[in-house]
């Protein structure tokens, strides 16, 4: 038998690492997945008791969520032909009809319109910020910097109201352009702070170098700088997504049509009698993919990016 | 090809000053070397002249052209880095062409002046391989491809051997110089080391303090130092001081240590009234029966032909650089003598040595 390595966990503390692990990860997607499952259950398995684990699949949630629908009446229930696709078939074998497509289609957009361009936003200034903060010899940098980071200490709810009178006065109530400006300015303190953790990492002497061969200052940042903080730039713009895509607060307050997200939209989401808790659960699963797909795409750089600076290179 | 004239160059950041008026010319064709110990301004001297700090004040003149307040892109030089700076995320053949691509090359060019110092350097063979994986020394060489691709009118080097390590910089300090000689460019090399500065250097600028201390050929800075500092900078071990008082007349050419009489080049410059010391290089102690100065045997260093023995005397502790053919027993009291050409005499309050006959050429800071 060879003697204990210290640094090569043993065989059996890796076995019940890799279960607490597993248990952990069973336990949070638990929620995640009765969600999912919702959104594929009929309106009375969702409410059945006890729950159903295993259920047949149905696209009553979904087909609920795009549409707003009435009771159909006597007559139109005898002219009906019969259903061309599965969504007629849904609607007509609870004697329903559709009146007109449902405003969650709306509601999202303006969840990626607003969600997407205050990131974009955020990343953008942040970046060219944080290169300023990072390079160059700013006067008062400490102190701005502090001035910076004290916007986040608050938490943002709290200038609720100032926010809400300023936007009616602004005309911003209800504007995808106010609500880009507002999630831009809540996360571009986190973006200035974590950009320039990022690019004080990267040597000035790639962009000096640049310099003496022959390229301009923002030559030199935009081909040289730019590519080296790809990482930071990645998470520094996850963590502005997540933080956007999900904001309820203002956005119950600050939006109610056209420019409404969205997370206050999809609690409004009620069937014709009673709660739909199957189109909310599917609103809840399209609501969950933009950043899940985002996160995936990038978890390459989130990873080395939370983890950045941590270990010497 | 290009000259350089260093003008009443001065930086400061803030309230502390990096660089006071440092003056000096690097000719055209010179391998240049800016030394001192960390801290004393010279690489912020070099990165004045290549324009990535501009100074304070101050003129740079590079083939007459006053360029102090001009961006990099425009002085028509090449730096090389220490930590080399090579572009991470591109390849070799990349590196080196970057600076040919900024300046709108045809392809076709760009790929045979890369083939061509690839070939001087020996580097063909890693051209598409990523930075990442290479040795210190070949990204070293295309740290210098990069630099040498262009022509430049002059090179500035940071520490570029300073990562390397101790085997592998006397082959690349050879490889260095070999590559000047070959190219004949100006280059000026910053470096703390001071067997690199006299080793590779056509000149040499020893800087403390934001100060040029001296400016000249190796040879004239180690045997006559202009300034206390430079003495016991240069060299290894350093140059004996002797502190001592002594009213000599100017054209004086004995000082006298106590009751010892030691012969010197002719002084220049009185002595009185001055705390006075004398440099002599471990080299220049001769270890007689009968010498003017006694001093007591405390080690002896066996360093193969010669030994270095550390001597105690009234005057402080001494080293003498002998041949170890000379048979030396610690603790015994022997006699020294000194070569009186080589001695150099220093204010000990200033730190400047005095004019005599021998140091009479030797341009101080």
């Amino acid at each position: 038998m060879s003697a204990a390595s210290v640094t090569e966990p043993s065989a059996r503390a890796k076995g019940i690492a890799g279960f607490l692990v597993l248990l952990y990860t069973v336990i949070t997607l638990i929620p995640l997945l009765w969600i999912i499952a919702t959104g594929f259950k009929t309106g009375p398995d969702s409410i059945s008791y006890p729950p159903k684990v295993v259920f047949s699949p149905s696209l009553e949630g979904y087909v609920n969520l795009f549409t707003d629908r009435t009771r159909a009446t006597p007559e139109q229930l005898s002219a009906m032909q019969p259903p061309t696709n599965f969504v007629d078939a849904i609607v007509q074998r609870r004697g329903e009809v559709i009146t007109q497509p449902s405003k969650f289609g709306a509601r999202f957009l303006n969840s990626v319109i607003i969600g997407f361009g205050s990131t974009f936003l955020s990343v953008f200034l942040g970046t060219l910020a944080a290169y300023a903060f990072s390079r160059f010899r700013v006067p008062l940098k400490d102190d701005l910097l502090f001035f910076i980071l004290s916007t986040r200490m608050m938490p943002p709810i709290a200038v609720a109201i100032p926010i809400f009178l300023m936007f009616r006065n602004l005309g911003l109530s209800d504007t995808h352009l106010g609500m880009i400006l507002l999630y831009t300015g809540v996360n571009i303190s986190l973006a200035v702070w974590l950009l320039k953790g990022f690019i004080d990492e990267i040597p000035r002497e790639y962009e000096e170098a640049a310099l003496i061969d022959g390229y301009t200052r923002f030559q030199a940042f935009r081909k040289v700088v730019l590519p080296q903080a790809a990482t930071g730039i990645a998470s520094t713009a996850i963590f502005c997504l997540i933080f956007a895509w999900n904001e309820y607060a203002f956005a119950f307050l600050l939006t109610s049509g056209t420019a409404q997200t969205a997370p206050p939209f999809i609690p409004t989401i009620f069937g014709v009698g009673g709660k739909d808790w199957p189109a909310v659960a599917a609103g809840a699963t399209l609501f969950l993919l933009p950043v899940m797909i985002f996160t995936i795409l990038l978890r390459k750089h989130l990873l080395r990016g939370i983890t950045f600076g941590a270990v010497r290179k | 090809m290009a000259e350089i004239v260093i003008r009443d160059l001065r930086k400061e950041f803030g309230s502390f000053t990096a660089v006071q008026g440092s003056s000096f010319t690097v000719k055209d064709g010179e391998f240049f070397m800016l030394l001192g110990p960390s801290g004393c301004g010279k690489t912020t001297t070099l990165r004045m002249i290549a324009g990535l700090e501009l100074p304070t004040s101050g003129q740079i003149f590079i083939n007459g052209e006053e360029v102090s307040q001009k961006p990099a892109s425009q002085r028509d030089i090449a730096f090389v880095f220490q930590m080399f700076a090579l572009y991470p995320h591109l390849n070799v053949r990349r590196n080196i062409s970057y600076p040919l691509v900024s300046q709108g090359m045809p392809r076709a060019e760009v790929r045979a002046k890369v083939a061509e110092v690839a070939r001087i350097l020996g580097i063909g063979d890693i051209l598409d391989k990523p930075v990442g994986g290479l040795s210190g020394g070949d990204r070293q060489r295309v740290a210098l491809g990069r630099a040498i691709v262009r022509k430049p009118a002059a090179f500035m080097m940071d520490e570029p051997l300073g990562a390397l390590d101790a085997e592998f910089r006397e082959h690349m300090a050879d490889e260095l110089r070999a590559l000047h000689d070959r190219m004949g460019a100006t280059t000026v090399y910053v470096t703390h080391d001071q067997l690199e500065a006299m080793q590779m250097g056509d000149k040499i600028v020893v800087m403390n303090h934001g100060v040029v201390e001296q400016f000249g050929r190796p040879q004239d800075i180690y045997d006559h130092p202009a300034t206390l500092f430079v003495a016991d900078f240069i060299g290894s071990p350093s140059m004996n001081v002797l502190r001592f008082e002594d009213g000599f007349a100017p054209g004086a050419r004995v000082v006298t240590l106590g009751g010892a009489r030691i012969a010197t080049p002719e002084v220049h410059e009185g002595g009185a009234g001055r705390k006075l010391a004398l440099g002599v290089r471990p080299e220049h102690v001769i270890l007689t029966g009968s010498g003017a100065l006694q001093g007591r045997v405390e080690a002896v260093e066996y360093l193969g032909t010669t030994q270095i023995v550390t001597l105690s005397s009234p005057y402080g502790v001494l080293k003498a650089r002998t041949p170890s053919s000379q048979s030396i027993r610690t603790g015994e009291t022997v006699g020294m003598d000194f070569t009186a050409s080589t001695l150099t005499i220093f204010d000990a309050t200033t730190g400047r040595a005095l004019r005599t006959a021998a140091n009479a050429g030797v341009h101080h800071g």
